[in-house]
C-alpha cells in the first residue's frame, strides 16, 4: 500500500467514524426526554449501536496513522475544522419530529452504505460493515415506522413532520457528493462512491414520504462542507461539551 | 377457603400473592404507592447521571453510562408494569408524579457536579438500592418480586462500574483523587438517608412487615450497607465523612454518627437542591411528547384493520 | 427505604383507576433459544402491533435474552379465577397413577 492510499484510507474511515460519533452525541442528549419510556430505551439502543460503530472506526483510523492516536485522542483532541462528519448529523436536537426525520434520512443512507461496504477490499472495513448493517437495518425499521406514524397521524404531527423535513432536507444532498477521498477509496476498492447510493436512497425515502402522506421538499438548496471540516456553528458547542474532560485534564485516564 | 383466609394462609406459608387474588384494600394501596414511588425514582434517577453522558471522559465510559441510564428507564418500566397489575394505569401514576402528589427517592435531588459523582452514584446509590431491592425480591406480591429479580440481575453491573470509576480516579492524579474524595463527601450521607427514618420513626413499617412486603427494617438494611461499604472505601483509600464511624467489636458492626434528619425531611418535602429541576425536566419531556403519543394513537386507529404477523 | 413514603398519604395522592390510560398494554413472550417455547417476560405499552414488537425487542432483549418474540394485547389474555382454583386444580392432586414413579418395576428389568 502506498503512503497516499494509507492517508486516503485513514480519511475515509475517519469521516464515517465522525458521522457515528457526532450523531450518537446528539442522541445521547435525548435519553430521558423521549415521549414515552419505551422510546427512551429505543433511542438509547440506537445511540449505543451508533457509538459502538463509531468507536470501531475511530480505533481503526488511529491504527492507520503514524501517530497512532487512540479513539479518545481522535474524538476529544481534534478541533472543529478537523471533524469530517456530514452536516446532517450535527443538526441540533429539536422536537421528536426532527429527531426521527434526521434519524430516518441518515439510517436510509447508512443502511445502503454498510450493505455495500461489506464487500470492501479492506477486511476491517468489511467486518465493521457486517456488524453495522444488521444494526442499521433495525434503526431504519424503527425510524421509518415513526416517520409513517407521525406523518399519517394527526394534523399537528403531520405539520411538525413536514416542517422537520423542510428544515433538514438541505443537508441530505451532501451525503451523495463524491469528493477526492471517495473517488480514491472507490478506485482502490475499499470504499464506495456516495453518488452510487443516491438512486436507492431516493427510492426508499420517496416511498416512505408518500406513505407518510408528507411531501418531498425540493432539492434547490444543498448545504455542504462537513467532509472538508466546514461545519455549522452548532458543532462548536457540541465539541466543547464532549471534549471538556479531555481538555481540562490533559493526559489523565478515566 | 374465602379470599381473606386464602390471603392470610399464603402469607403464613411465605407464598406469593398474584394480581387476581383477593387482597385487603390497604395491601393494594400500599403496594401501588410503594411500587409507583419506586418506579418514579428509577425514572427521575436517569437525570443526574444523564447529566454526564455528553461529557463522559472517554468513549468507553460514555457507552457504559448510556447503557446504565437506559437500564434505569427499563427498571422504571418494569415497575410501572408491576403496579399496573393492581388496577392502575401508568399514565395515571406518572400524572400523580408530575402534579407533585407522588414522591420519589430524595437521593436524586442532589446534583452531579463532577465525573466522580458518576462513580459515587454507581457505588453508593446503586449499592444502597441493591441492598433494598435484594430484600424486595422476597416480598409477597408476585409481580413486584419478579420485577425485583429482573432488576437485581441488571443492577449488579451498575455498582461495579461505579466502583471501577472511583478506583481509576484514586489511582490517577492528585486532582482526580481529590475529585473522588469530594464525591464521597457529598454522597455519603444522602446515601445513608436512602434507607429512610429510623425504625422507631418509620410509620408504615409494622403493617408492611406483617404483609411480607418489607422483610427487613430500615436500620437493619442501613447497617448492612454500612458494613459492606466501609471496607470498600478503605480499599479505595478514601475517607468516609463521618468522624464517629468506628468498629464495634461487641456487635461486629460499624457504628456511625447521627444522620441530619432535618436535611432529610427538607429534601423529602421538596426543598432539596434539585427537586424543582428534576420535576420540570420530567414534565417538559412528557408535555413535549404529547403530540407524539396522540399521533401514534391516531395512526393506530386509522390502520386498525392492517394484517398482523403471525408467529 | 424511601420508596415507602413517609407520614400519612397526601390528599389526592391515591390513584383512582379512572385516569387516562394512554397506549394499550401488551404482554411480551420470549423464546430464549431455539428449541424452547416462548415464556412470559413482562409487558410494554405501544400504540399498535408493529410498534409493540419493536418496543418489546428494545426493552426485553438488550442482553441477548431471546431469538423470537410474541406480543399479545393484555386485554386478550383470559385468566382463570383464583376463586375457582380449587375446582380447577385440586382434582389433579390425587391421581398419582399418572406419574411414572407410581409404579414399581424390578431392578433386573432395567431402565424403563
Ligand atoms: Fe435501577
Ligand atoms: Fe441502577
Amino acid at each position: 500500500m502506498t503512503v497516499i492510499s494509507r492517508d486516503t484510507l485513514f480519511a475515509y474511515v475517519l469521516r464515517h467514524g465522525d458521522d457515528c460519533l457526532i450523531l450518537s452525541q446528539r442522541l445521547g442528549d435525548l435519553i430521558s426526554r423521549a415521549p414515552e419510556l419505551e422510546e427512551d430505551i429505543a433511542l438509547a439502543n440506537i445511540a449505543l449501536d451508533i457509538l459502538g460503530i463509531g468507536r470501531l472506526l475511530l480505533q481503526y483510523a488511529g491504527e492507520l496513522e503514524a501517530e497512532e492516536r487512540s479513539e479518545d485522542d481522535l474524538a476529544f483532541g481534534r478541533t472543529e475544522r478537523e471533524f469530517t462528519n456530514l452536516l446532517l448529523v450535527e443538526t441540533p436536537n429539536g422536537d421528536f419530529a426532527h429527531t426521527m426525520v434526521r434519524q430516518y434520512l441518515f439510517d436510509a443512507y447508512q443502511d445502503l452504505l454498510w450493505n455495500r461496504l461489506v464487500d470492501s477490499s479492506d477486511e476491517t472495513i468489511a467486518g465493521i460493515a457486517g456488524k453495522a448493517r444488521k444494526e442499521s437495518r433495525y434503526h431504519l425499521r424503527h425510524s421509518r415506522s415513526w416517520v409513517v406514524r407521525l406523518g399519517d397521524g394527526t394534523a399537528e404531527s403531520n405539520r411538525r413532520m413536514q416542517q422537520a423535513l423542510e428544515s433538514v432536507w438541505r443537508f441530505t444532498g451532501e451525503m451523495f457528493i463524491d469528493d477526492e477521498i471517495d473517488r480514491a477509496a472507490a478506485e482502490a476498492g475499499f470504499g464506495v462512491l456516495p453518488s452510487s447510493l443516491s438512486d436507492a436512497w431516493n427510492h426508499e425515502v420517496t416511498t416512505t414520504i408518500e406513505t407518510a402522506t408528507l411531501s418531498r421538499p425540493d432539492d434547490s438548496s444543498i448545504r455542504t462542507g462537513g467532509r472538508d471540516g466546514r461545519h455549522s456553528e452548532s458543532i462548536g458547542p457540541l465539541l466543547a461539551e464532549m471534549q471538556h474532560m479531555y481538555r481540562s485534564f490533559p493526559g489523565a485516564s478515566w | 377457603m374465602t379470599g381473606p383466609e386464602r390471603f392470610q394462609s399464603i402469607l403464613d406459608e411465605d407464598g406469593k400473592i398474584e394480581p387476581k387474588d383477593w387482597m385487603p384494600d390497604g395491601y393494594r394501596k400500599t403496594l401501588i404507592r410503594q411500587i409507583a414511588q419506586h418506579a418514579h425514582s428509577e425514572v427521575i434517577g436517569m437525570q443526574p447521571e444523564g447529566n454526564w453522558i455528553a461529557r463522559a471522559p472517554s468513549l468507553h465510559r460514555k457507552a457504559i453510562l448510556m447503557a446504565k441510564v437506559q437500564d434505569e428507564a427499563g427498571h422504571g418500566l418494569y415497575l410501572y408494569s408491576a403496579a399496573e397489575t393492581l388496577g392502575v394505569s401508568r399514565d395515571e401514576l406518572v400524572d400523580l408524579l408530575h402534579r407533585g402528589k407522588h414522591k420519589y427517592s430524595s437521593i436524586f435531588n442532589y446534583p452531579t457536579l463532577s465525573w466522580a459523582d458518576i462513580g459515587a452514584i454507581g457505588w453508593l446509590v446503586d449499592g444502597a438500592a441493591i441492598t433494598n431491592q435484594v430484600m424486595l425480591t422476597r416480598c409477597s406480591y408476585g409481580p413486584y418480586s419478579r420485577a425485583m429479580v429482573r432488576i437485581c440481575k441488571e443492577e449488579s453491573f451498575h455498582q461495579r462500574q461505579g466502583y471501577e470509576i472511583l478506583l481509576t480516579l484514586v489511582n490517577g492524579t492528585a486532582e482526580q483523587k481529590a475529585m473522588a474524595q469530594d464525591a464521597l463527601d457529598r454522597w455519603w450521607w444522602p446515601a445513608l438517608m436512602m434507607f429512610g427514618p429510623h425504625d422507631a420513626d418509620s410509620t408504615h413499617s409494622e403493617q408492611s412487615t406483617a404483609w411480607n412486603i418489607k422483610r427487613m427494617s430500615n436500620d437493619a438494611l442501613r447497617q448492612q450497607f454500612v458494613d459492606m461499604t466501609v471496607p470498600q472505601a478503605q480499599y479505595l483509600g478514601l475517607e468516609i465523612p463521618d468522624p464517629d464511624l468506628s468498629w464495634n467489636a461487641d456487635t461486629s458492626h460499624w457504628d456511625s454518627g447521627p444522620i441530619d434528619w432535618d436535611e432529610f425531611w427538607r429534601v423529602v418535602k421538596g426543598d432539596g437542591p434539585m427537586n424543582r429541576e428534576r420535576l420540570e425536566h420530567k414534565r417538559k419531556a412528557w408535555d413535549d411528547g404529547a403530540w407524539v403519543r396522540e399521533a401514534a394513537e391516531a395512526y393506530a386507529a386509522k390502520h386498525a384493520d392492517q394484517p398482523r404477523r403471525v408467529a | 427505604m424511601v420508596y415507602e413514603g413517609h407520614g400519612a398519604p397526601e390528599e389526592g395522592s391515591e390513584p383512582t383507576g379512572t385516569g387516562r390510560t394512554g397506549w394499550p398494554l401488551w404482554e411480551v413472550f420470549i423464546r430464549q433459544r431455539r428449541g424452547l417455547s416462548h415464556t412470559h417476560a413482562g409487558s410494554i405499552h405501544a400504540p399498535d402491533a408493529e410498534t409493540a414488537l419493536q418496543n418489546a425487542r428494545d426493552v426485553y432483549t438488550r442482553r441477548s435474552e431471546g431469538v423470537s418474540l410474541w406480543v399479545v394485547p393484555s386485554v386478550a389474555i383470559v385468566a382463570s379465577d383464583p376463586d375457582a382454583a380449587e375446582e380447577f386444580f385440586d382434582p389433579a392432586a390425587d391421581k398419582a397413577y399418572r406419574h411414572p414413579t407410581f409404579y414399581t418395576i424390578p431392578e433386573e428389568v432395567g431402565h424403563m
